[in-house]
């Protein structure tokens, strides 16, 4: 019975959606809609996502006790079961603490009310033109009874969401240029003023959808069956599709060039992993021999964080960003891009002096109670997340390479740990993973099949999503960070 | 004995001097120590490592031990400690996993003795053994503890927290190979620094990282420990099981946590975030600081008392880059600013009174009226002799009951259940609730119902039937004069609405039993004043169920809240007609002079000095048309749920605001409707009447609440 009503909803919300959005591209699909009562839509694509075989995913029905148990928690929270759930379902430890935030988030107690969580997710999904995310959250803002008309652009949002609209802006591609002249222009607004617990949420939900948007690009998660781009009413052996281009340049076609050539003889990637091993091993057993100078580690620092802004892959095309999303956010030109073309310095941020666990948890449990403790479990179990193997070998200590991941993408911010030799990112994680990484965290909507495959390549698919789960973490902490640096700054 | 000899050397002959001072220091503070001459402290940070003389004015910068011309890591102090045995030798713990020795008595600029280079991430803390002048003992982000012997170049013993980081190590002060170490995930483990292979002991001690922990210095077992769950816990270690003998909540993540010496209870705590205070508490009484310092502007990263045996020195170092020494007779002692008194509402009525028992006991003497109805109960705290506060800690409870007839909220949950709020006709609702009202003897409210139809529905709805049921209709058109003079008479007398207010709680002041309670109670809070006010009036109904005794019995009621003036007999039926006119030329005399009389005469009463003039004029002027629109009593009906709702009646407020529904609304601010909506909303609630809080919920106009 319930899962007919939400369903029925669901739908509905999604036609009206669709008109709201008034595809371009899309017209013919007007004179479907008058026809939908007789017409059944077949799904697009090919399983949840797009860069990872369907048949590699676990199929509903197929599913263990504990996996059985999330899909239903999952189902009961959000009314569906969306195709970000079961791809994350490759690790149900990291997915139930994940789902259990998210749900906090949108819809237990909180400071801000329900179609405002929702609308600020649009925003912060829409920064990167992820139009999965903004088409699962515009259903829920209507369902939670939000205002259409918000939809039409940010100026139509109350002033209030309106002046979140920079604060996002600059959290999503240049985090460190948070000052507390921010949090105070916010909090202190006259009647559209923030107060700090609300601004807190906003925060969290903020990075959190930042980091989303990541994932969905980075495991390039396909559109929902119910949403624009995530069906249609054809059979799919027609070629041209009426597909939004959501894609970024990822349209199915380019898949299959892709695939045939990404296949690069599995010999060759058979030594990337046996090299990686080789290398993890050196690096333990020299590491007490071997000192760098103190002067060399921080030139290290340095080093990185300046190469880092240049690793981009060759393809890097202009793209112009879609049309639907964009008016969801004001400024579409500023990005990372533009800082790391013009070679910008990102003043260092010391972990040791502001960090997660002694400060940033305590704010936010503070101003958003509950809530530090769920985003510090999720961040535990991301980067503690393992299973000993690495490919086809077992029993591997993987701690070395999950904290050189980590510590690249604080780098990529700014962040440093004064305790860690940088020198090792360098051997563990080469170009094109670093490119991959780079592209996820800083401009998702870039990603392509072709990135996904290029790196790693002997690797499981599962240990891919595990990387995209260290990715989406370390950048929701990075984010959190710099925001929750400012709000003490400002509170003292 | 050995004790006070060790005191009478320690401060014998040159007690401490000083004063409550600060100095600015360069950069922020990670950690301070005191030398153990007490007159030397050392501050360190990521960028400063400092050591000052505490002269009795002023800090005095004696040393700085950063030295070199390029920055380096191994500077970037985390944690700082002195030897409590040598004056030259310190440590440093470094953010790049370095644990640092300084010698002072080395001659030349730098230093530095030794380093050591073993652990692989931030050391979080180092601790030097209390007696042995070579023993080191570090922790680390990397989960190891290492023990270093000065006099080799490597760690002497490794021992693995077999979790996450080590957060703080400690040194038994009395067990000579015992140490203590706190983890990241709410660990303590006991360690014999002899066996490194496992720990002696572990438990869980807080949810969340352990930040600190802290020896008793004098008591062997105990052991403090302060986490990011905000509580400080004291551990009695001597049983075979550690057991929590003492904890203190606080308001934020503690950072670091001191016994005072001296004072066997006292410990100092700062906390990691937001709270920048400085707290000492008395582990006994967990709620509220014994002292407070105030001073500085930031986080306090390091505390340190200034000398092992004098209690009223304390030094703190701050992220706002300030050292500061606090003097304990300085500090702001919080419970002097605490309410000592404390009261409450039980949902049925019962009140609970907190004070200090001396108050009690001169205030009980001055009430003579407190034992009849109620009953009070006195609870007293045993007092333990040792205790140093025994004057504050002392109070005494009193509990004053309901008497179990008159407590009964039933009047309130049966008119919650039995009301017509929506889906008839108005004038149906209110002929409905009125009679509800009358059952339950509330003749008042049940009048004010009956108003309330006569006024919004059209005379010409109304049926001579339903008039006849409804009340006190004796409208003669002889008298519309006199009623006017009347009602200006009557505003002079009756002074403001407040004072009919707290005249009214004066009546009630037996039930309370502090005076100056009554009027903040009926004035602030509405909810709970229904309790002590409404089953007075249900107790003048049940008892008095004929109506004539009831007539009787009103003015009585009613007097002693305008006790200015006397209203002679004739009056009530002339006043009724203020609001009764409408319907129409009806003789029905014999009911005119109905109880309900007082229930509109107090009514006339609130309403009357607020427009009086107002009403003078146009009454006489109405009382000719033939029909008055609506409007024109809304300004009076609006006073009028004002009254209820401050009399503490908010059911009444709300019921007919949903009833009247656009005709009131516009008239009262949205922000009041609110707050009745959520007070009664909240009541029905504590009654468990949830379908009713959800009729009213959803029938409630206002935005907030529905």
């Amino acid at each position: 019975m319930r899962l007919a009503t939400t369903a029925n909803e669901a739908y509905t919300a999604s036609l009206a959606v669709s008109e709201l959005l008034g595809c371009k591209q899309c017209g013919g699909g007007r004179g479907q809609d008058e026809e939908l009562g007789i017409r059944i839509p077949r799904p697009l694509g090919h399983g949840p996502s797009r860069f990872i075989p369907e048949k590699e995913i676990l199929q509903v029905g197929s599913e263990d006790a504990q996996m059985h148990t999330l899909f239903a928690d999952s189902f009961a929270a959000l009314g569906r079961l969306d195709n970000i759930t079961l791809v994350m379902v490759f690790h149900p430890q990291y997915l139930e603490s994940f789902l259990k935030t998210q749900h906090y988030l949108l819809q237990m107690d909180g400071p801000l009310p329900l179609h405002y969580r929702h609308y600020i997710g649009i925003m912060a999904a829409a920064r990167h033109q992820c139009s999965y995310l903004v088409n699962l959250h515009v259903n829920d803002f209507l369902h939670v009874g939000g205002d259409p008309k918000w939809l039409n652009g940010l100026e139509n949002a109350p002033q209030k969401l309106q002046n979140l609209g920079e604060l996002n802006k600059v959290l999503a591609h240049r985090p460190w240029l948070i000052t507390k002249e921010h949090i105070e222009g916010l909090l202190k607004a006259e009647e559209h003023s923030w107060s700090l617990a609300e601004l807190v949420h906003a925060v969290v939900l903020l990075t959190h959808y930042h980091s989303l948007a990541s994932f969905t690009f980075g495991c390039g998660i396909s559109p929902e069956i119910h949403c624009d781009g995530g069906h249609t009413f054809r059979p799919p052996s027609v070629s041209n599709y009426c597909i939004c281009d959501i894609t970024n340049g990822n349209h199915s076609v380019d898949e299959m060039q892709v695939n045939s050539a990404g296949n690069v003889s599995v010999s060759d990637s058979f030594f990337e992993v046996e090299a990686l091993m080789e290398k993890m091993r050196q690096l333990q057993e020299c590491r007490d021999e071997e000192e760098a100078s103190q002067e060399e580690m921080a030139s290290r620092f340095e080093i990185e964080k300046r190469e880092s802004m240049f690793v981009f892959s060759s393809d890097d095309e202009e793209v112009t960003p879609a049309r639907d999303v964009s008016r969801h956010f004001e400024d579409t030109s500023y990005g990372y891009k533009d800082f790391s073309r013009h070679g910008m310095h990102v003043p260092t941020f010391r972990v040791q002096d502001y960090c997660w666990e002694d400060h940033g948890y305590s704010l936010v449990n503070r101003l958003y109670p509950d809530v530090g403790q769920l985003i510090d479990e999720k961040f535990h179990i991301a980067y503690n997340l393992t299973y000993n193997t690495m490919a086809m070998h077992k029993d591997v200590d993987t701690s070395m390479l999950r904290r050189a991941i980590w510590n690249y993408i604080h780098c990529m911010f700014g962040i440093r740990y004064d305790d860690y030799d940088y020198g090792e990112i360098n051997q563990l994680l080469d170009r094109s993973f670093k490119v991959y990484i780079k592209t996820v965290v800083c401009t998702p909507e870039k990603v392509t099949k072709r990135m996904y495959d290029s790196f790693w390549r002997q690797f499981k698919h599962s240990e891919k999503v595990h990387v995209n789960l260290l990715l989406i973490e370390a950048r929701m902490q990075a984010e959190l960070l710099y925001a929750l640096r400012a709000i003490t700054r400002y509170m003292t | 004995m050995e004790k006070m000899s060790r005191v009478t050397t320690a401060l014998g002959g040159s007690a401490l001097t000083g004063r409550t001072m600060h100095c600015h220091l360069d950069a922020p503070a990670n950690a301070i120590s005191v030398c153990r001459d007490a007159a030397q402290v050392v501050v360190a940070g990521r960028s400063i490592f400092k050591i000052y003389a505490i002269e009795d004015e002023q800090f005095v910068e004696k040393l700085n031990l950063r030295v070199g011309r390029k920055p380096s890591l191994n500077l970037s102090c985390a944690d700082v400690v002195w030897h409590q045995m040598d004056e030259n030798l310190l440590a440093t713990a470094a953010t790049n996993g370095v644990v640092v020795t300084w010698n002072l008595g080395r001659p030349s600029r730098n230093k530095q003795d030794q380093l050591f280079t073993e652990h692989k991430r931030t050391v979080n803390k180092v601790c030097f053994h209390p007696t042995e002048a070579h023993v080191l003992l570090s922790g680390s982000q990397d989960g190891f503890m290492k023990c270093f012997d000065l006099r080799r170049k490597d760690s002497v013993s490794t021992f693995s927290g077999q979790s996450e980081s080590v957060r703080d190590v400690q040194f038994s002060i009395r067990d000579y190979f015992t140490f203590a170490s706190t983890f990241e995930n709410g660990n303590v483990q006991l360690w014999d620094i002899r066996r490194p292979d496992r720990c002696e002991r572990m438990f869980t001690a807080h949810n969340g990282p352990v930040f600190c922990c802290d020896w008793h210095p004098e008591d062997r077992g105990w052991l403090a420990t302060g986490g990011r769950d905000k509580m400080v816990k004291v551990w009695d270690m001597t049983t075979h099981r550690a057991k929590e003998v003492h904890c203190v909540q606080t308001i934020a993540s503690v950072a670091r946590v001191k016994w005072r010496p001296e004072c066997r209870h006292h410990l100092a705590t700062c906390s990691m975030m937001v709270d920048h205070n400085i707290y000492v508490w008395d582990v006994r009484r967990p709620f509220v600081p014994a002292a407070m310092f105030e001073e500085h502007r930031d986080v306090t990263t390091g505390i340190a008392w200034r000398h092992p045996h004098d209690p009223s020195f304390l030094l703190s170092g701050s992220k706002d880059s300030t050292l500061c020494q606090h003097l304990f007779r300085d500090a702001s002692q919080p419970v002097e600013r605490a309410n000592p008194e404390g009261l409450c509402y039980g949902l049925f009525g019962d009140l609970a009174f907190a004070a200090k028992e001396s108050l009690v006991s001169a205030e009980s003497g001055r009430k003579p009226c407190a034992g009849d109805r109620r009953h009070p109960i006195f609870f007293k705290r045993k007092l333990d002799p040792a205790e140093p506060f025994v004057g504050l800690a002392s109070s005494a409870l009193s509990v004053f009951e309901m008497e179990p007839g008159s407590g009964s909220m039933s009047w309130f949950v049966d008119t919650a259940e039995r009301y017509a709020l929506a889906g008839r006709p108005l004038a149906e609702l209110c002929d409905h609730n009125a009679k509800v009202a009358r059952e339950l003897g509330r003749n008042q409210v049940a009048q004010t119902w009956t108003m309330l139809r006569i006024i919004y529905s059209s005379p010409g709805l109304a049926s001579a039937a339903s008039l006849n049921h409804s009340v006190g209709k004796g409208s003669s058109c002889g008298l519309p004069l006199m009623n006017s003079f009347n009602l200006k008479d009557m505003a002079p007398g009756l002074g403001s609405e407040t004072r009919l207010d707290r005249s009214k709680g004066d009546t009630r002041s037996d039930t309370v039993l502090l005076d100056s309670s009554t009027t903040l109670i009926t004035n602030e809070d509405n909810e709970e004043t229904e309790g002590s006010d409404v089953p007075a009036d249900y107790l003048l109904g049940d008892v008095e169920g004929e109506e004539d005794e009831l007539y009787l019995l009103d003015p009585e009621h009613a007097h002693p809240e305008e006790p200015e003036y006397v209203l002679p007999q004739e009056a009530f039926p002339l006043r009724h007609e203020i609001v009764d006119t409408p319907p129409g030329p009806e003789h029905l005399q014999d009911k005119a002079d109905s109880p309900h009389v007082s229930g509109s005469e107090a009514d006339a009463a609130s309403l009357a000095p607020v427009d009086s003039s107002f009403s003078l004029i146009s009454v006489s002027h109405a009382l000719y048309d033939t029909r008055l629109p609506p409007d024109f009593f809304s300004a009076l009906v609006c006073d009028m749920l004002r009254f209820y709702a401050e009399q503490g009646d908010v059911q009444m407020a709300v019921s007919v605001l949903i009833v009247l529904g656009e005709r009131v609304r516009k008239d009262i601010d949205e922000q009041t409707q609110e707050h009745w909506y959520t007070s009664y909303i909240d009541l029905l609630q504590r009654f468990c009447l949830w379908n009713v809080s959800n009729q009213v919920v959803k029938l409630s106009t206002s935005r907030a609440i529905s």
